[in-house]
């Protein structure tokens, strides 16, 4: 059998895929992130709980109203994001204007919070969500099962990652965005209404967040702790791909998916902290990140 | 006033605080509860694990020698040195009498070495480590209410007896997982079975399956999980959804009903697990159960049961001795006997371990179960000194005088 490294290829194969899996949701997550770092300048360290809040808003749905993982798909992040743009126009709107620290500080705070609560209301131990019917069972790839499920995510981060994309460097409203945040007063000068379109997007950034959420939930225990821990690599991911790049979130994301499917199978002991290692190299070589630019 | 005197109030009125703080606690009785209380252990006991602590000083008569009891709880975050802090800082400053509870091996070890450097007794009731009474026992540790070598005896031995002679190990990667495979394998070895191989998994992993490929390709018959909590879920899981229980026989090396609970029994149906005590096995012990869910809204632990016969185990030595001297405290403790609604026959062996009789369970189909949290069918009641042996461990530093 061909080896690599030592190990068979098959297997190989198989933790690539797997990576590819992980580096769907790392990507997904990061261009939220990334969209708001852009745009708003805030380090929004809630945005692992409002990925937990979009799984538990796909488990409440389906326990207490009936709505199904599809309705799901679209309530959960409609749901939390509207939350997301609750928070912004009462709180973190009237921290724009000091250090970013300040807007870090919030929404760890916001993050405890919704932490607590979930805790609280469901325990540590979280709930457990059912794979949809339709998307039960697998396929046989020859060198591994890849249940439907996981092809799933795959297809809908990678949809939505791409439409995100197009959106912000391809349409009108990408590029008085993109205006608003290199000179606000010039584009408020010319007749868009800034604040609101802040406010869009921290609410969008934030649905993204609970998209997320909604597509882990048939994969992980709903927790309220399932964010916390995802959180910290995603922000390696951020600056690895370059703060507030979109493509390089997305790059990066899947890429880093990629690396740390190989250490599970090289080196297991490792795989919770070679992103951070990667992140050390990349920040003294290329201190903006990989994609982005320097100041 | 400038900064600097302050200060100097500040520092003297914490000081005058603490002095009358130290001073109160000389006519109290002082009992700390050190656990996990937010993290993927919360649920085995928690919060939870303090209201069983008051349950059982209210039940016992709120005092003990007329002295009152206090109870100071803190959530050591599953960080060793939060745990050996706050119990050292409660020993100079709040009159500490015990330490109950400990979940997680790594901080319960590092607690261990406080309670002998200061002699104050610590109960380890949610950790599982063996070497609690082995290699890392003190005259002043008592693990109370499992350990991982009645874990690997009672589970290992059920599947091997089913014909799984070949593992693979999917372990937490600390103290407690690395002794829990251990204890599994010294059992695996002896009835002529075959380790093919382990993976350390950090704990608090979420994504477990590219170590279940991993698994599936050793070509092993049974998969052994050993870790707990969310961890547990997790691999179990996902273990299901590679379709890797299929061609594979998942062995929960260590699982509270919280996590069957929180798996589902669709998920964890057919599981051999191991427990030190459930809440529907006789009249007492649903008793306890009914009690505790009215308060808490869901079952006990073994952990929240554990809890609250140790509580009682040592007011009734506090009591019986006339005194809350450690020493004469810890000897009155090592030859009590114990039978309660927790334990049966149960007794403090040398090293500190409690030998008690523990139960093989099989997670019931959703067929099968009746009624809410009727999760367990008892495959095998095994005498304490079949979970555990009959002789004190050897490697415990303090029987080799």
């Amino acid at each position: 059998m061909t080896t690599v490294f030592g190990v068979p290829l098959p297997a190989i194969l198989g933790q690539l895929m797997l990576g590819l899996v992980n580096g769907s949701f790392y990507a997904l997550l990061s261009l939220g992130l990334a969209v708001i770092f852009g745009l708003l300048g805030v380090v929004n360290f809630a945005h692992g709980a409002f990925y937990m809040l979009g799984a538990f808003a796909a488990y409440i749905g389906l326990a207490s109203f009936g709505v199904n993982y599809w309705w799901a798909l679209l309530l959960a992040p409609l749901t939390v994001g509207l939350l997301g743009i609750v928070i912004e126009r009462l709180l973190l709107r009237h921290l724009y204007h000091v250090e970013p620290v300040y807007g870090l500080l919030l929404t760890f705070g916001i993050a405890l919070i919704a932490e607590g609560v979930m805790r609280s209301q469901f325990g540590a131990s979280g709930k457990s969500y059912p794979v949809p019917p339709l998307l039960q069972g697998g396929f046989n790839l020859g060198f591994m099962v890849l249940p439907v499920y996981r092809a799933w995510v795959i297809l809908a981060s990678a949809t939505v990652c791409g439409v995100t994309w197009f959106l912000i460097e391809r349409t009108r409203l990408g590029s008085s965005l993109r205006a608003a945040t290199e000179n606000a007063k010039l584009v408020q000068a010319f007749g868009i209404n800034v604040p609101l379109l802040v406010m869009c997007t921290y609410g969008a950034g934030v649905a993204l967040a609970a998209l997320a959420g909604v597509l882990a939930a048939p994969v992980v225990q709903v927790s309220p702790l399932m964010g916390s821990s995802l959180v910290i690599v995603v922000f390696a991911v951020v600056v690895i791909g370059g703060m507030g790049s979109i493509v390089g979130a997305i790059v990066s994301g899947l890429l880093l998916g990629l690396i740390e499917g190989l250490t599970k199978v090289i080196y297991p002991e490792a795989s919770n902290i070679v992103v951070f290692v990667i992140m050390a190299v990349v920040l003294i070589w290329r201190p903006a990140g990989l994609f982005g630019k320097e100041q | 006033m400038t900064r600097k005197s302050t200060i100097v109030v500040l520092g003297t009125l914490l000081g005058l605080y603490a002095a009358s703080q130290a001073s109160a606690a000389a006519d109290q009785v002082v009992i700390g509860d050190i656990d996990d209380m937010s993290g993927v252990y919360a649920d085995v006991m928690g919060q939870a694990g303090v209201d069983v602590i008051n349950m059982a000083i209210a039940d016992f008569g709120g005092t003990v020698l007329g002295k009152k009891i206090t109870v100071l709880s803190v959530d050591h975050q599953n960080k060793p040195d939060i745990g050996a802090s706050k119990f050292r800082e409660w020993a100079d400053q709040n009159g500490l009498t015990v330490v109950l509870g400990g979940s997680n091996t790594g901080v319960s070890i590092a607690m261990s070495k406080v309670a002998a450097a200061k002699k104050i007794p610590f109960i380890a009731i949610g950790a599982g480590g063996a070497s609690l009474t082995g290699a890392d026992c003190t005259p002043y540790t008592i693990h109370y209410a499992y350990d991982t070598t009645a874990l690997g005896n009672g589970t290992a031995s059920a599947i091997i007896k089913e014909g799984g002679k070949t593992w693979f190990f999917i372990t937490a990667d600390y103290a407690f997982g690395t002794q829990l495979q251990d204890a599994a394998t010294k059992v695996v070895l002896a009835n002529g079975g075959k380790v093919l191989g382990a993976v350390r998994a950090p704990l608090g992993t979420t994504d477990y399956s590219s170590f279940l490929l991993q698994a599936q390709a050793s070509g092993a018959q049974v998969l052994g999980l050993a870790n707990a909590g969310t961890d547990f879920s997790n691999s179990l899981k996902a273990a299901n959804e590679f379709g890797i229980t299929k061609t594979m026989k998942p062995a929960a090396l260590l699982a509270f009903l919280t996590d069957i609970h929180a798996a589902t029994l669709q998920t964890a149906q057919g599981l051999y697990l191991t427990t030190g005590w459930y809440w529907d096995l006789n009249d007492q012990t649903r008793a306890f159960g009914k009690r505790f869910f009215a308060k808490v809204n869901r079952m006990p632990t073994m952990d929240q049961a554990g809890v609250y016969s140790a509580t009682m185990q040592y007011l009734n030595a506090v009591k019986a001795v006339g005194s809350t001297d450690s020493d004469k405290v810890m000897a009155q403790l090592k030859k009590t006997k114990i039978n309660d609604f927790f334990a049966k026959d149960g007794y403090i062996r040398a090293d500190g371990l409690m030998v008690h009789t523990m139960y093989v369970m099989k997670v019931k189909t959703p067929a099968e179960s009746k009624y809410p949290w009727d999760y367990y069918q008892v495959v095998k009641v095994m005498p304490g000194e079949e979970a555990d042996g009959a002789q004190p461990d050897q490697t415990c530093p303090m029987l080799k005088k």
